[in-house]
C-alpha cells in the first residue's frame, strides 16, 4: 500500500497556495504509508526561479559548485536543492562530475523534487512544503513492499527533464523489463520496481512520443498492479491497469484537477463541494495539460 | 423523535460508532463524514442512520438490522458482508460494493466500479447507473440488479445468485450465461426495483444472466 496525491492548478489565484494545498493531501495519505515520503513542486519561485536549472540531491554534503558561480543551494532536512541560470544540462553535469556519488533526485527547469525516508508530516515540516508555490504538485507516501527503505526507494522518480513518477502497486516484470533498459544503456539508481516503469516513460519520452502514446505503451509492455500519477512541467496524467484493485479518485473543477489514492485527501481542496469527482477507469490514460 | 447528530469532523469516529452500537433503535444523523473509512460500520440494532456527505472505506459495512442512507460517494466495500436491514448510497460507489453480503438490500443510484457483489451470499443489490469490470464474481446467492450497463467478465465462476441487466454487457465471465426471463424472474425483479426507488422501470427491458453449472464438478475432460 501506498498514498498517491497530486494538484494541477488552472487558477493563478491559488498557485501561492500549492504548498499549504499539498501538504494537506499528504498528510492525508500518511496511513498508507509512512516509511518514506516525497514530493514534486512545478514553478516555485524559491526553489526553481524563472531562467534557472534547478537539481536536487539526497544524502550529501554539498557547499558550492565549481565552475558554476551562481549556484544557490538550499538545504531541506536530508535534500539539497541546487538552482543556478544555466542551462539543465550544465548544472547536472557539474554536479555529477564534482560529486559523482550523489544521488540525482530530480532535475528540471521548473521541477523540484524533494524525498527521503521518514513520516511523511516530518519531512513536509523539513522541506517547508506548505511554503511552496507553484502550478502543479505531487506527492507519494511509500510503504515498502519490494525494495527497501532508502531514500534513493523513496518516490517520486524524476528520471527525465522535469519528469516525475509516482506509483502505488508493484510492477511483476519489472526486472525483465529492467535488462532490456540495461542493455539499451540506461543507468539505475536503485533496486526499486517504480523507477523501472519512471526510466521507461523518461525513455518513450525522449524517443519523442507523447505522455499518452507512452503510457499506453507502459500499460502493454508491464504487469502487475499500479496506479501512476505521470508529470511533467506542462501535463499531469493518471493510469491504473486492467485489474484497478489500487485506488484512485479524481476531482475536477475550473480551478484545478486533483488525483488522490482515496477521497479523504481531497476534502481540504477549495471548491471541492462542486467538484466533479469521479474514479478513473482501468487501462484509460486520463491528461490533463496546461 | 429528532435524530441524534454527531459531527464526525469534530468527534471521534470510533467513539461515534461505538455510541451507535449500543442504541437499540432511534434515528441518527452524521455530518461531515470527509471520506473517513467505516462510517456507521457495525450497526446490530434497526436504527435508521443518515449520513451527509462522502464516505471511505467499508461504510456501514456487516450491517445488521440497520437502514443506513449515505448522501454522497462511497468509498471501497460499501457495505460489505452486510447481513440484513439496508443501505442506499446518494451518489456513487467506489470497488467492491456490497462484497460477501449476506443479506439486506444494497442501492447504488449512481454507479458502482469494479467487483461489485463480489462473492455476494445472499443480499439483494441494485445499482441505478452501470457496473465495473468483475462484478458478482463467484457470486453465490442473492439478486444484482443493474439499470445501466456492466464491464468485463460479469459473473466470473458465478454460483447461483441471480443477475438482472438492462444495458449492455461488456462480456460475460467463465460459466456465466444469459437465461430466460421466467415470469417468476419478472415478479422478483419488479419486487426489487419497486423496493429500490424505481417503479417506473420496464422488466422487459432486462436480461437475466446466471451460472451454467459446468463448474460445478471437477471435469477430467476440461481443457483449454
Amino acid at each position: 500500500m501506498c498514498g498517491i496525491v497530486g494538484l494541477h492548478l488552472r487558477d493563478p489565484d491559488l498557485y501561492p497556495r500549492l504548498g499549504e494545498l499539498l501538504t494537506g493531501m499528504l498528510c492525508e495519505m500518511e496511513e498508507r504509508g509512512a516509511d518514506s515520503a516525497g514530493v514534486a513542486v512545478y514553478g516555485d519561485p524559491v526553489w526553481s526561479p524563472p531562467g534557472h536549472a534547478t537539481v536536487t540531491v539526497l544524502d550529501a554534503k554539498i557547499d558550492k559548485i565549481a565552475g558554476i558561480a551562481d549556484a544557490t543551494v538550499i538545504e531541506l532536512g536530508t535534500t539539497t536543492v541546487i538552482n543556478a541560470p544555466v542551462p539543465v544540462e550544465t548544472l547536472v553535469n557539474a554536479i555529477r562530475s564534482e560529486y559523482p556519488d550523489a544521488l540525482i533526485a530530480g532535475f528540471g527547469a521548473d521541477v523540484t523534487v524533494l524525498k527521503g525516508v521518514g513520516h511523511p508530516r516530518v519531512l513536509a515540516e523539513s522541506f517547508q512544503l506548505p511554503q511552496a508555490q507553484g502550478w502543479q504538485g505531487v506527492g507519494h507516501t511509500r510503504m515498502a513492499t519490494e525494495s527497501a527503505v532508502t531514500s534513493s526507494g523513496a518516490h517520486p522518480y524524476a528520471v527525465g527533464p522535469d519528469q516525475c513518477l509516482v506509483h502505488n502497486g508493484s510492477f511483476a516484470n519489472h526486472a525483465t523489463i529492467r535488462r532490456h533498459l540495461v542493455a539499451q544503456g540506461v543507468v539505475f539508481d536503485s533496486d526499486n520496481d517504480t523507477e523501472v516503469g519512471a526510466r521507461y516513460v523518461a525513455q518513450q519520452l525522449a524517443d519523442g512520443r507523447d505522455v499518452e502514446s507512452a503510457l499506453k505503451s507502459l500499460c502493454a509492455e508491464f504487469d502487475g498492479f499500479y496506479t501512476l500519477l505521470v508529470s511533467n512541467r506542462d501535463s499531469f496524467a493518471v493510469v491504473r491497469d486492467a485489474i484497478a484493485c489500487k485506488p484512485a479518485v479524481i476531482a475536477e473543477t475550473d480551478a484545478w484537477v486533483a488525483m488522490a489514492s482515496e477521497y479523504r485527501a481531497l476534502v481540504g481542496l477549495p471548491g471541492i463541494e462542486n467538484a466533479r469527482i469521479f474514479e478513473p477507469e482501468p487501462e484509460r490514460i486520463y491528461a490533463w495539460t496546461r | 423523535m429528532d435524530a441524534m447528530t454527531f459531527d464526525l469532523g469534530a468527534e471521534r469516529l470510533r467513539d461515534v460508532n461505538r455510541t451507535l452500537h449500543r442504541l437499540k433503535n432511534g434515528r441518527a444523523r452524521l455530518k461531515n463524514p470527509n471520506g473517513k473509512h467505516s462510517v456507521a460500520a457495525g450497526l446490530r440494532s434497526p436504527l435508521s442512520v443518515v449520513v451527509n456527505g462522502h464516505c471511505g472505506y467499508y461504510a456501514a459495512g456487516m450491517n445488521q438490522l440497520a437502514d443506513v442512507i449515505i448522501e454522497g460517494n462511497a468509498g471501497v466495500g460499501v457495505a460489505e458482508n452486510m447481513m440484513s436491514g439496508s443501505v442506499r448510497v446518494h451518489g456513487n460507489a467506489s470497488q467492491s460494493a456490497g462484497a460477501t453480503a449476506h443479506g439486506g438490500l444494497l442501492v447504488i443510484t449512481g454507479d458502482a466500479a469494479a467487483r461489485c457483489g463480489i462473492s455476494m451470499k445472499g443480499a439483494d443489490i441494485v445499482v441505478g447507473g452501470s457496473i465495473g469490470h468483475m462484478s458478482a464474481f463467484m457470486a453465490q446467492a442473492g439478486r444484482l440488479v443493474v439499470r445501466g450497463d456492466a464491464g468485463e467478465a460479469l459473473g466470473d465462476s458465478i454460483y447461483e445468485a441471480r443477475l438482472y441487466v438492462r444495458g449492455k454487457v461488456a462480456s460475460l465471465g467463465a460459466d456465466c450465461i444469459a437465461k430466460d426471463m421466467l415470469a417468476e424472474h419478472h415478479t422478483e425483479l419488479r419486487d426489487l426495483l419497486d423496493r429500490a426507488g424505481f417503479p417506473d422501470d420496464d422488466t422487459a427491458d432486462y436480461t437475466r444472466y446466471g451460472s451454467a453449472r459446468q463448474l460445478y464438478h471437477f471435469n477430467a475432460g476440461n481443457e483449454y
